[in-house]
């Protein structure tokens, strides 16, 4: 019981800091650079993202281990989880437009591409790779959502305070959030070799 | 880009390539292009895999695209994308072993490319199957142009090597190949394309 419940720790640390998606696997790009220019619209992302992550490991888990492996069709993975997520993010989206519509109204667009997201896509892909158990998927899934949720609100906090600052002029706009995110990766490799897997 | 019979095969080519140039332009499918990008090979390869992909799933959906509910569409053009990158993925895992289990996962997650959904919804749904086929061969040369500059420079820079092979004695800049220097390099050859794009808007602006 103890080593489970050290494994499952350590899983989530080491998904959410050593291997963080953002800054190691570059997972999730694409929503990192478009959510993370203020601080509310990131926070709402964080939290949409940590929870749609790990009910989708949750559902894939089940569907991969009692259906796609029993009937022997584990290389139809990518089109059978990125049906459950399609799924599931019309059903997160319907519940907070009825839920929170402002938060709704401006996550909008973002919230329509979570389906089409890197990261929520690999959380079961990986899973289904490493042949994690029920609550190591879970527990990998919150360590992502948690991971992705530090990228971004770092990210959102220095590029508020980036809007004020004089920047080169074709350096502007994204290609300065790269200069930035390169150098929180820099920071952030001194987590490796935290914990060893 | 709603007309396409009043432009020519090679404009769409060429939109792909420069005009839209999905990673330095419209800033969309980021994430192979720092995760694949530290050696040369790598790069080419899953740029050669995302044309591959994005050709032939816009011809599907231009086939498929009188029969197609427009109400139900999303899940169809998910299902022709995630039919198309399954078999991409098996090939590459048969034929480039090695390089597969380097990037097998960013081959899987190709399904998650916003361009190629976009595409499929923005053209190849509405244009018949020559131009969507252009028009798929075009962005995916776009992108596989991008990710070829940013693997040459980085494996050039980080490794001071080509395609495997060494090319430069010097001590290479090791940063260019961690995780770090990916967001680097991208950074300032987007920056670097800002600058040219500058350039030429305004050269051509003084000579009318």
């Amino acid at each position: 019981m103890e080593s489970e419940f050290t494994k499952i720790f350590e899983l989530i640390i080491s998904a959410s800091l050593i291997n963080n998606f953002v800054f190691t696997r570059f997972l999730g790009l694409c929503i990192f650079f478009g959510v993370s220019k203020k601080m509310e619209t990131s926070v709402g992302m964080s939290i949409t993202f940590t929870a749609v992550m790990m009910v989708s490991a949750a559902l894939s888990w089940f569907i991969f281990n009692y259906v796609m492996v029993p009937l022997d069709i584990t290389f139809l993975k990518i089109i059978v989880f990125i049906g459950v997520i399609a799924g599931l993010v019309q059903a997160s989206d319907t519940i907070m437009r009825k839920v929170v519509p402002g938060l709704y109204y401006k996550l909008g667009i973002y919230l329509a591409l979570i389906s089409t997201n890197c990261i929520i896509l690999a959380v079961p892909l990986i899973n289904a790779g490493e042949h994690y158990s029920f609550i190591q998927s879970l527990a990998f899934g919150l360590g992502s959502g948690l991971g992705f949720a530090l990228a971004l609100i770092i990210m959102a906090s220095i590029r508020e305070r980036l809007e004020l600052a004089d920047v080169p002029v074709p350096f502007r706009g994204l290609p300065m959030a790269f200069v930035v995110t390169g150098l929180i990766a820099l920071a952030f490799t001194g987590f490796s070799g935290l914990i060893t897997l | 880009m709603a007309q396409a019979s009043t432009i020519s095969y090679w404009e769409l080519i060429k939109n792909g390539i420069i005009k839209d140039n999905t990673i330095f332009k419209l800033a969309l499918s980021l994430c192979p292009s720092i995760a694949v990008t530290n050696n040369l090979k790598n790069g080419v390869l899953m740029g050669v895999a995302v044309l591959f992909v994005q050709t032939m799933v816009n011809m599907t959906i231009s086939l498929m695209r009188k029969v197609i509910n427009p109400k139900v569409r999303l899940p169809i053009f998910m299902l022709v994308i995630s039919g198309w990158v399954t078999i991409t993925d098996m090939s590459m895992a048969a034929f480039v072993p090695d390089v597969y289990k380097q990037m097998g996962l960013y081959v899987q997650l190709i399904v998650a490319f916003a361009s190629i959904l976009a595409r499929a919804e923005m053209f190849a749904s509405k244009n018949k199957i020559t131009p969507s086929m252009f028009d798929g061969i075009g962005m995916g040369l776009g992108f596989l142009f991008a990710l070829t500059v940013i693997s040459f420079f980085r494996e050039l820079i980080g490794k001071g090597s080509l395609w495997g092979h060494a090319i430069i004695n010097a001590k290479p800049l090791l940063i260019l190949i961690l995780p770090a220097g990916g967001f680097f390099a991208v950074g300032i050859l987007m920056a670097l394309f800002n600058w040219i794009d500058t350039r030429y808007l305004k050269a051509q602006a003084s000579g009318h």
